[in-house]
C-alpha cells in the first residue's frame, strides 16, 4: 500500500480466519487477492471472541471501516465458532488453497502446528490430491517444543536462538512426548549443552513429520512452528535432501486460503 | 446393534420394530434360562461354531454382541478402568475389557435394554480364533471366574488360499467337539439336526447379503450405519428361523426404497466404504456427519463379515470349516486388497474410511500398507480416523470431523 496506490475506499475486503488450538490467524484480502490486513491472537477459550477481536485488529491494520467486509470464511479447530462467517472449510482445503497462492504448481505441504500436523498433496492445477494428518500424539507438533521448553525452564521465543546457535543436536530416541521429556533430564544430567537439546527437539519433530508420509518433490513447510523456529525448515531440508520452501508469513497460509476461497465464491456468484 | 442408538439422520427403517421384539424375545430366553437353568447356554464368539451349538440345544449368548452394547450405550469407557486394574491392559481389545469392567462393575446395558440383571451365565464357552487371540483369553476369564468348561477352534491367520490341509484341519477340530458338547449337553449329536440349523443359517446369510447388495443401488436404500444395527440378528439368531422371517422383511422394505428411488441419505452425492470396526458410541454422530454432506456410507467390511456363503448343509463341517475361514479378517493382505478393489467397484465407491482401532489390530487394516496400494491401484482416495471400537478415550472427535470433511471436500472442491 503505497501512497500511489489505487483510491480503495469503497474496495469491498474478504476475510479468513483461521481458528486453531493456539492461534488464531486473521487475513484480509482485496479483490487484487492482495493483502489489506492480518492479525493474530492466542486463541483463548472464548473462539468467537477472540476471532471479532482478530477482526477488528486488521481492520485497523488496514485502516478502514469493517463495512467493507464483505464475505468471511473460517477454518480451523474452532471454524464453526466464528459467528460472522458466511462460510467454513477445512484447515486442510485452506492450507492447500493458501500455499497454491505462493507456489501454483504440484507441491507438499507439510504444516506443523501447535496440535496436529498435516500432510497436503497438491496437483499441477492445485487440486488436492491427498492428505494425512497426524496421530493422536502431540509427537512432532509445536505442543512438543512447548513442553520441551517448559522441561528446560526457557521462554519459547528463546527456542529459535538456541537452536541455531549450534550444529550438534543431541538426539532424542522417545517417539512420546512425556518419554522425551524424561529423555531430556537425563541428558541434563549428562551435562549435554542446552543449545544442542533443544536443535535435537527440533530435530525429533521434522523427524516425526517426515515419517508421517514419503515426501517427494518440491515441500512446503508452513504452520507456526516454521514461523517461529526457522531453523525447522533447515532441519526438514537436510532430513530430505533437498530444498523446503517457506511461503511468506507461514503461520498465515490457513487464513490466506481462507481469504481466497472467500474471495473465489464472491467471484462464482457474481 | 443397540437399537436406541439408532441414527437420527437416517430414514427410519419401519422393520426395526420386529428386529427389537426377535432381540427382546431371544434375550428373554436367555434370561429365563440362565435364572431356572431350564435350558443350557453356550457361549460363542460371534464367528464360532454356533451352528452346532444349536444343533445339541444350546441358547447361544454372543458376547461379542455384549461388548457392541457396551460401546453404544456408552458405558465402555466408565468400565474399562475396572479391567484394567484387575491386570488387562488398555491396549488389549476394548469389547474383552469393557465386557470384564461390567463383569467386576456388575453392571450391564442388558438391565435398561431386557430387563436382565446380568448377561446370561454359561455352561460352557466356546471361541474360535478366527478374529483374533483375545476371545480366547477373554473365555478364559469366565473359564476361571465361574470355573465353567471352555473348548475352542484355532484358525490360522492371513490365509490367502483355503486349501484342503487348513480345511481338514478345521473340520477335525469341529469333529471333537462333539464329544465334550454330548457331555455338557445331555444330548446325542445329531447329524440331521445340525444340517437343519446350518439350512437355516445358510438361508440368513443369502437374506442379509440381499440386504447389503441392495446398497449398489444409486442411492442407496440403506448405510452402513443402519447395517451395523441391522444385522443383530445375523450375529446372534443365526441358524434360528426369526432371523430369516426379519431379514425377509427388511430386503422388502429396502426393496421398495430402490424401487420408489429412495436414499437413506437424501441427495445422495458420494458413497464411501467403512473400513474396520464402528465406533459404537458415535455411530448417531457419524452418520449425521455424513449425511449433513449428501455422502452415504455404503458398504464396509464389517457388515459384509457375517456372509456366510460357504455354508452347507449336505457337509455341514466343511461347509461351517470354510465359511468361517474365509472372512476377510482371517485373510492375507493379497486377499483383502482383492476384495476391496471389487467392493470399490461394485458399489461404485467415491472414498474409503479406514477406522485405525487403536485396541483391534485385526479389524485395522491400515497398518500395512493398504490403503496406499490401492490408492496406487485403482486411484480411491482414503482417510485414516484414529479411534477405537469401545474406547472412546482413544478417539478424537474433532480430528476424525476434520478428516471426514476434507475428503468430502476434496471430492468437491476445485482450486480458489
Amino acid at each position: 500500500m503505497t501512497e500511489k496506490a489505487p483510491d480503495r475506499s469503497a474496495e469491498p475486503l474478504y476475510c479468513g480466519v483461521d481458528v486453531g488450538a493456539s492461534s488464531t490467524k486473521l487475513v484480509l484480502l482485496g479483490e487484487d487477492r492482495e493483502l489489506r490486513g492480518r492479525s493474530i491472537r492466542k486463541s483463548g477459550v472464548d473462539y468467537a471472541a477472540t476471532a471479532r477481536a482478530c477482526l477488528e485488529d486488521a481492520f485497523d491494520e488496514a485502516g478502514v471501516k469493517q463495512d467493507r467486509l464483505r464475505r468471511t470464511v473460517s477454518t480451523g479447530y474452532g471454524r464453526r465458532n466464528v459467528d460472522f462467517a458466511d462460510d467454513s472449510r477445512t484447515e486442510l482445503s485452506c492450507h492447500g488453497v493458501g500455499c497454491y497462492h505462493h507456489y501454483p504448481r504440484n507441491i507438499t505441504i507439510v504444516d506443523i502446528g501447535c496440535q496436529d500436523n498435516k500432510i497436503i498433496r497438491l496437483d499441477e492445477g492445485g487440486r488436492r490430491v491427498d492428505f494425512k494428518m497426524n496421530r493422536k500424539c502431540a509427537a512432532g507438533t509445536g505442543a512438543f517444543l512447548e513442553e520441551i521448553a517448559l522441561r528446560l525452564d526457557i521462554a519459547l521465543d528463546e527456542l529459535e536462538e538456541l537452536a541455531s546457535s549450534t550444529d550438534e543436536a543431541v538426539r532424542l530416541n522417545s517417539f512420546c512426548t512425556v518419554f522425551a521429556s524424561t529423555e531430556i533430564l537425563s541428558h541434563l544430567r549428562r551435562g549435554e549443552p542446552l543449545a544442542g537439546l533443544v536443535r535435537g527437539a527440533f530435530a525429533s519433530v521434522v523427524s516425526r513429520v517426515a515419517e508421517m508420509d514419503q515426501l517427494h518433490g518440491e515441500v512446503v513447510l508452513t504452520g507456526g512452528v516454521v514461523a517461529h523456529n526457522p531453523t525447522t525448515a533447515e532441519l526438514l531440508a537436510a532430513k530430505l535432501g533437498g530444498e523446503v520452501s517457506v511461503p511468506p508469513h507461514p503461520q498465515f497460509t490457513g487464513a490466506l486460503g481462507a481469504a481466497l476461497t472467500a474471495l473465489a465464491q464472491e467471484e462464482k456468484d457474481a | 446393534m443397540n437399537q436406541d442408538t439408532r441414527p437420527s439422520a437416517i430414514k427410519k427403517i419401519r422393520a426395526t420394530g420386529a428386529m427389537r421384539e426377535a432381540m427382546a424375545e431371544y434375550f428373554g430366553e436367555l434370561d429365563q434360562a440362565s435364572r431356572t437353568g431350564s435350558e443350557k447356554i453356550a457361549w460363542c464368539t460371534s464367528v464360532g461354531p454356533a451352528e452346532l451349538l444349536r444343533s445339541f440345544g444350546f441358547l447361544v449368548y454372543f458376547p461379542e454382541n455384549h461388548g457392541a452394547l457396551l460401546g453404544s450405550s456408552r458405558m465402555a469407557a466408565d468400565l474399562i478402568p475396572a479391567a484394567t486394574a484387575a491386570g488387562y491392559s488398555p491396549e488389549i481389545c476394548s469389547y474383552l475389557t469393557s465386557d470384564v469392567g461390567s463383569y467386576l462393575s456388575k453392571t450391564t446395558p442388558l438391565t435398561k435394554a431386557f430387563g436382565m440383571e446380568s448377561v446370561p451365565k454359561p455352561d460352557v464357552l466356546v471361541y474360535n480364533t478366527n478374529q483374533c487371540r483375545d476371545v480366547q483369553d477373554w473365555f478364559a476369564f469366565y473359564q476361571r471366574e465361574w470355573e465353567v468348561p471352555m473348548l475352542g477352534i484355532q484358525t490360522p491367520r492371513s490365509v490367502d488360499e483355503l486349501d484342503a490341509a487348513i480345511v481338514e484341519g478345521l473340520v477335525q477340530q469341529h469333529k471333537d467337539l462333539i464329544p465334550h458338547l454330548e457331555e455338557i449337553s445331555g444330548r446325542t449329536f445329531d447329524i440331521d439336526r445340525l444340517r437343519e440349523v446350518v439350512a437355516s443359517s445358510y438361508r440368513c446369510t443369502l437374506l442379509w447379503r440381499k440386504v447389503l447388495r441392495l446398497a449398489e443401488h444409486q442411492p442407496s436404500p440403506i448405510t452402513f450405519f443402519d447395517g451395523t444395527i441391522q444385522m443383530g440378528p445375523a450375529v446372534v439368531l443365526r441358524g434360528d428361523e426369526r432371523a430369516e422371517r426379519y431379514y425377509e422383511a427388511l430386503v422388502a422394505e429396502l426393496e421398495e426404497r430402490v424401487a420408489d428411488g429412495v436414499g437413506a441419505v437424501d441427495d445422495e452425492t458420494f458413497r464411501f466404504y467403512w473400513e474396520g470396526m464402528p465406533v459404537w458410541g458415535k455411530l448417531r454422530n457419524h452418520a449425521e456427519q455424513f449425511a449433513g454432506h449428501g455422502a452415504c456410507v455404503v458398504a464396509s467390511t464389517y457388515c459384509n463379515s457375517w456372509i456366510f456363503e460357504d455354508l452347507a448343509a449336505e457337509d455341514p463341517f466343511e461347509g461351517m470349516a470354510r465359511a468361517y475361514t474365509e472372512l476377510f479378517i482371517v485373510r492375507s493382505e493379497d486377499f483383502k486388497q482383492r476384495y476391496m478393489e471389487g467392493m470399490v467397484r461394485d458399489y461404485a465407491i467415491d472414498g474409503i474410511i479406514f477406522h485405525d482401532a487403536k485396541t483391534c489390530p485385526n479389524n485395522s487394516n491400515n497398518r500395512y500398507g493398504l490403503p496406499q496400494r490401492l490408492r496406487k491401484k485403482i486411484g480411491t482416495p482414503f482417510v485414516v480416523i484414529d479411534g477405537d471400537l469401545n474406547d472412546l478415550r482413544l478417539y478424537s472427535e474433532e480430528q476424525a470431523r476434520t478428516q471426514f470433511e476434507a475428503l468430502v471436500e476434496q471430492l468437491q472442491e476445485q482450486p480458489a
